[in-house]
């Protein structure tokens, strides 16, 4: 039962941004994976375009639904301004994770095409945290995805996964490689 | 006993999936966050669900049903229970020949309310038992100890739940299903409460409480964790448990499942065999109060302790001592009225008018944020028109006609009728004006279907309650349906020429809200080709 075991991460945006749906995405992996989950999260005006957090624990053995103040290990937002507001939730050493992680991968000319990457930046964030969670395989959180996104767009919704998920690989090595020649700062902050 | 396998689940489903493995035959409540996922989960597993147009006619229904011999679920946010006050401290003598369990969800924190009241109080108030789970397992546990409880002693169990455990998800094992429910059996000297009735019933009551005080269930729901050789003692009950066991692994910790009545005698052989003991709850200090009320001697939390929710870092404050605040963290961004939203006119104008808005509670609230900034008062749901005509009736006379009562539909359907009848009964001399903004569902705990929308809790049709023949039918003198969004200008007038008119005008603003758009277009296209198939010749 000791802290250490569990891993803590907060999942923070704004309403309509899916990110109850990001973590209900991460809990049931971590669920599928055999570790005990824990999950909490307001709901009620989160449709009204208000700031909305989550948070997601699991381990061994999780206590608390509530993840205690600056002990995230990991702290996933998906909109730059909620930066602020959140950021006292991560611990010093802690991981932040922005939709800078992922450039470009959302975007698009066609305007049409543009929204519809748009409203898979959730799952684009968890393909980025994916590469940073040992303990649970790709399988499982391919399974959450599909749980938890219309039949109709879960292909999109796991190439999307896949592709933020070797994006951030590709990043983080490129910054490792970078720092050991010391150069170039990390984009993973704390 | 056999496990099912486990599933990740919110205290929410945990309670409808209990319910539903409980035998349940109705389940009956009105929306509240964080309770209401409730119903609509026990309707989407298949199980008897149905919204009622308030939470007091919810639990009368929940009363009918265990009069019957069966087994009731009735839901409701803790402001609803103040709703559902009346019937609920005389079915508390009468008891029940089936199972009636109450659902009291809490908010402590006020995530999504208008107070944090602490309705442990309400069990200790109408004598009452309470159960009170701390995640999604104890709450499915719980859940089915409850409905065998009021079984057995044929009494009203009240379920306390918090926003954290209806909005948590933990991992769930289920348990077989329970044998079906037991035959009706008439019995007029406990059900029809004349005082000659009612008196022995009370006594009843007392006894049955002391019986379960004394029963193997208290065992079942009190347990101990912990370090057993700790002198450290800490009592506590529901999430804060949770709380506690982190902040405090190597503490002897005792964890109460049922919080009234209580194991006093359990309490005290606990407090006795440690050093000194801390009782550690969120809210009001109730079981710190109910143990020194019995000299048990223990510590309570400071006075700051009892506003918002405990967390760990609060628990861990408590156990230290350090009550020193934690930095403020920069707010967040506040929710408002969505973009397309058809309440925006009426507050626009509202604004505009300078109109005294009594108001009340839905997505509309919001209309008390800027750039409207058009509400004076909320206190609670269909308050509007009652506090509207206080007003009218003791401001001078210029400003009385500036006073309008603003109401959602239903709002208006739960209590709004209510002031309705008074209106036309005790009207003001100037006359008044009520604005039903009728946006054809109940939007703000996240678009329920209700009497006036003429679909039920699953969106099948049925009987719609007609607002304007309502208003007809009490003695209203004018009533106007109009589409907010047509004709700005006109609505503008409208409002403007009744709050002077010095007659009783209700103007229904109809139009449906944005978040359920999809899904009417959706069932009306799927009516309309079930029609067509219906048309077809047999042949
Ligand atoms: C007694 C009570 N029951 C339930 C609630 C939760 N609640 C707040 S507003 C509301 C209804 C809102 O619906 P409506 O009046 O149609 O307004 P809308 O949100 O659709 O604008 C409910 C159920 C409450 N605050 N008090």
């Amino acid at each position: 039962m000791t802290e250490a075991e569990v891993t803590n991460i907060v999942i923070a945006g704004l309403g309509g941004q899916g990110v109850v749906k990001a973590s209900d995405i991460l809990s049931q992996a971590a669920f599928a994976a055999s570790l005990d989950v824990k999950k909490s999260e307001i709901h009620g005006m989160s449709q009204r375009g208000g700031s909305v957090s989550s948070d997601v624990r699991f381990g061994e053995k999780v206590l608390s639904p509530m993840i205690p103040r600056g002990s995230a290990d990991f702290l996933v937002v998906m909109e730059e301004t909620q930066v602020t507001p959140n950021i006292h939730h991560l611990k010093t050493g802690g991981v932040l994770i922005t939709p800078e992680h992922i450039p470009y991968i959302l975007e698009s000319e066609n305007e049409e095409e543009a929204k519809r990457l748009q409203r898979t930046l959730n799952v684009a964030m968890i393909g980025v945290l994916s590469c940073y969670i040992d303990q649970i395989r790709t399988e499982h959180w391919l399974a959450a995805i599909e749980n938890n996104v219309p039949p109709t767009y879960f292909e999109l919704n796991r190439k999307i996964f896949l592709l933020a998920q070797a994006v951030e690989q590709v990043m983080a090595r490129v910054a490792s490689a970078a720092h050991k020649n010391g150069g170039m700062s990390i984009p993973v902050r704390s | 006993m056999a496990e099912l396998a486990p599933q990740l689940l919110s205290g929410n489903e945990a309670i409808a999936l209990a319910s539903l493995d409980a035998g349940v035959t109705l389940g009956v409540g009105y929306p509240g966050t964080p309770s209401t996922e409730i119903l609509e989960n026990l309707s989407r597993i298949g199980g008897p669900a149905q919204w009622a147009p308030n939470e007091k006619v919810a639990l009368e229904v929940g009363i009918g049903v265990a009069y019957a011999g069966g087994r009731a679920l009735v839901t409701m946010k803790h402001v609803g229970i103040n709703v559902a006050a009346d019937p609920l401290f005389t079915v508390a003598y009468t008891g029940v020949s089936g199972a009636l369990v109450l659902i009291s969800a809490d908010d402590p924190g006020m995530h999504s309310s208008q107070n944090e009241q602490d309705n442990r109080r309400y069990a200790v108030a109408a004598g009452v038992p309470m159960i009170e789970p701390s995640d999604s397992q104890e709450a499915y546990d719980f859940m089915r100890e409850a409905f065998e409880l009021s079984e057995l002693f044929n009494i009203t169990v009240l379920f306390r739940l918090t926003t954290r455990v209806c909005h948590s998800k933990s991992i769930v094992r289920s348990r077989p299903k329970a044998p079906a429910v037991p035959k009706y059996e008439r019995d007029v000297k406990g059900r029809v409460m004349i005082p000659g009735y009612a008196r022995p019933a009370h006594k009843r009551m007392r006894e049955k409480l002391k019986q379960i005080a004394d029963s193997k269930l208290m065992d079942r729901l009190t347990s101990e964790y912990g370090d057993p050789k700790s002198r450290k003692g800490i009592i506590t009950s529901g999430v804060t448990f949770q709380h506690v066991i982190e902040s405090s692994p190597d503490a002897r910790i005792l964890k109460l499942g049922l919080t009234y009545p209580l194991p006093l005698e359990r309490v005290r052989d606990f407090v006795n065999s440690v050093d000194s003991c801390l009782v550690i709850e969120e809210g009001d200090p109730c079981l710190e109060e109910a143990f020194k009320l019995v000299d048990i001697p223990v510590l309570g939390k400071p006075e700051e302790f009892r506003f918002g929710e405990l967390t760990v870092d609060r628990v861990q404050q408590i156990i230290s001592g350090d009550y020193r605040e934690a930095p403020p963290t920069p707010p967040g961004k506040p929710p408002k009225l969505c973009a397309r939203c058809p309440h925006r006119v009426a507050f626009s104008i509202l604004s505009r008018l300078d109109c005294i808005v009594a108001g009340d509670i839905g997505c509309y609230t919001l209309g008390v944020m800027a750039p409207f900034e058009a509400m004076d008062t909320c206190v609670c749901m269909g308050a509007s028109i009652g506090v509207g005509l206080g007003l009218r009736h003791a401001l001078p006379e210029e400003e009385a006609r500036r006073v309008v009562s603003v109401i959602g539909d239903s709002t208006f359907a739960h209590t709004g009728v209510n002031g309705l009848v008074d209106m036309a009964y005790n009207p003001p001399s100037t006359g008044h004006l009520v604005l039903i903004l009728d946006n054809e569902t109940t939007a703000m705990t996240g678009t329920q279907e209700h009497p006036g929308t003429g679909r039920k809790l699953d969106h099948s049709p049925t009987r719609r309650m007609d607002f304007e023949a309502v208003c007809k039918a009490v003695g209203v003198d004018q009533v106007h349906t109009l589409d907010p969004t047509e004709d700005v200008q006109a609505y503008e007038k409208l409002i403007k020429d009744s709050l002077d008119s010095g007659e009783l005008v209700v103007i229904i603003a109809r139009k449906p809200c944005i978040l359920t758009e999809r899904r009417i277009a959706k069932a009306q296209a799927e009516a309309e080709a079930a029609e067509c198939l219906a048309e077809q010749p047999n042949d």
